[in-house]
């Protein structure tokens, strides 16, 4: 927060190059257009047709904008059309499932420290189950889980979970095996047991560790979710609003749909760094 | 007058095995330590001193012979926490403050809150560090919280006290306050101090007995009662009876290498 003018520029130039691009990639329609209307358009006519129309390949920035507003102030909270009401479906997927991944993703951590039989027979597979396109599982886990008649929210918070509970797993073990030796050492000159081991020493330790994790995961959710909401036919969410877009060609619409699940994942990776920030504060170890 | 012996090694072997083949870290050690004596253990790197300790504190197991800590094995000592060790850093937990991390030990073996409290200003005060209980380590200088890392190590009821060169990172001027305080927190608690140091003043200058070691097999090399009064201010180091024994320590060294 101690300086805006590099945040600004960064803007600034994402909003050149969008602008621009706009500009390239909407002219050849806008140029078809004049030719069936049998006009000549000139360069400021043909840049300001290509930031205004309807079903552009690119939308310019202001009409994302104008969408968003559209869709969210605009609308009531509980109307269909409202992104604030797709964005909830989406976040409340989100949330669930991070909760679901990061307490699983500790859990094995603890294991597989504690464990050298589940080190060597866990770990392989939490690696192998990320190579996996998670597009191509999504769609059978809401298939199997609604024939055991689950669905809605659960399903996709278990795509959530899937995807979430692979770098707190990967964080955790690393933290939870930071105390070196000699502290380690120390515990048993003690007589310390392993739980007292565990809370006392190992846990603290690996707090530099998971809110980095965390920050990943909750991301890693969010993809997840909307990931999650593709095959179950459009029906709510962030997701849906992507598919029916390109359903329909709407590019505005997806735009919309892609820049408020960005702004979501910043908001909540940014909560975590808040969280991370009075953990370790409160802990002494920021300085 | 014939002293209760605290710790007694008979033949103590032990080798580990590495992927270079076995190193011979420790062989044939014969060691008597009473109650109340400070044994410094001196020797240069790979002598097996800092091994030997750890023996003692059943953080090593040793392949041959036996080693007996208060008239049981270290790990029956370790399990009744008959000693305090200090090791060559501090270690202190960065997310305790000082009074946290005295009490760690405490609250591990499950002292009243009230009494915990009574012992970490008890403790505090001995090595010199009231009024620092609410402070971070990372506020305290390197000597500070070594003295506080002696503080825990002293907080519960250990008549021994085991230190791998805690002042091994420490420059001379800090090194050689923290000997003055070593000397006189040893006078008013009557702990036993087994030692670990490759700084032969040091070594002298707190000892009541400097077992010299030599390397490869790691063996005593000398045993040396020290002559010196319980007493020693800092000029004791000028006098010659002690440079007499720093001289005797430097011998043994020496006759260890050209054997070795």
């Amino acid at each position: 927060m101690k300086s805006f003018a590099p945040v600004l520029t960064v803007v600034g130039a994402i909003f050149v190059i969008w602008y621009g691009a706009a500009v390239v990639l909407n002219s050849a329609w806008a140029y078809d257009k004049a030719k069936r209307a049998d006009v000549t358009l000139g360069f400021s006519e043909m840049v300001a047709d290509t930031w205004s129309q309807e079903k552009p390949l690119l939308p310019a920035p202001h009409q994302v904008v104008k969408e968003i507003y559209k869709t969210t102030v605009l609308k009531k909270i509980t109307s269909k059309r409202s992104l604030i009401w797709h964005g909830w479906i989406t976040l409340s997927a989100t949330l669930l499932g991070f909760a679901m991944g990061t307490g699983f993703g500790i859990l094995l951590a603890v294991g597989i420290v504690h464990s050298r039989a589940m080190d060597m027979s866990v770990m392989p597979w939490v690696i192998a189950s990320q190579t996996i396109p998670i597009l191509a599982v999504a769609p059978m886990i809401i298939v199997v889980l609604n024939a055991v008649g689950i669905s809605g929210l659960l399903p996709k918070a278990f795509i959530s979970m899937y995807l979430s509970f692979f770098p707190v797993v990967v964080g955790m073990v690393k933290g939870l095996r930071s105390p070196d030796a000699m502290q380690m050492d120390q515990m048993r000159t003690w007589n310390a047991l392993k739980p007292t081991m565990f809370w006392k020493l190992r846990l603290p330790s690996s707090m530099p560790y998971l809110f980095p994790s965390l920050k990943i995961a909750m991301a890693a959710s969010l993809v997840g979710a909307i990931v999650g909401e593709l095959p179950t036919g459009a029906v709510a969410g962030l997701g849906a609003r992507l598919l029916a877009g390109s359903y329909y060609g709407q590019t505005i619409q997806i735009w919309s749909a892609l820049i408020s699940a960005a702004v979501l994942a910043a908001v909540l990776v940014a909560l975590i760094g808040l969280l991370q920030n009075v953990t370790l504060k409160r802990m002494g170890m920021l300085r | 007058m014939n002293k209760e012996v605290i710790i007694e090694t008979k033949g103590l072997d032990l080798t580990f095995e590495t992927n270079d083949g076995p190193v011979h870290a420790l062989k044939d050690i014969n060691l008597t330590i009473e109650k109340g004596d400070f044994v410094s253990f001196i020797g240069p790197s790979g002598c097996g001193k800092t091994t030997l300790l750890r023996v003692m504190a059943d953080l090593e197991q040793p392949t041959g012979g036996t080693c007996t800590v208060n008239g049981v094995s270290p790990h029956e000592a370790r399990m009744k926490r008959a000693y305090g060790y200090v090791f060559q850093a501090a270690g202190l937990y960065p997310w305790r403050t000082i009074g946290g991390n005295i009490k760690l030990p405490l609250e591990i073996m499950g002292y009243s809150k009230a009494e915990q409290e009574e012992r970490v200003s008890k403790v505090l005060e001995l090595v010199e560090l009231s009024g620092f209980e609410k402070k971070f380590p990372w506020q305290l200088s390197g000597g500070m919280q070594q003295r506080a890392s002696i503080a825990r190590a002293l907080a519960f009821d250990a008549d021994i006290l085991l230190m791998d060169e805690p002042f091994g990172a420490l420059d001379e001027i800090v090194r050689d306050h923290l000997n003055e305080q070593l000397l006189a927190l040893w006078a008013r608690t009557h702990k036993t101090i087994g030692f670990v140091t490759h700084s032969i003043p040091e070594a002298v200058y707190l000892s009541t007995k400097i077992v010299v070691m030599s390397p490869r097999p790691g063996r005593i090399a000398d045993v040396i009662e020290s002559t010196l009064p319980k007493e020693r201010p800092l000029e004791i180091r000028d006098t010659p009876e002690f440079i007499e024994i720093a001289h005797r320590v430097r011998d043994g060294l020496h006759e260890g290498h050209s054997h070795g």
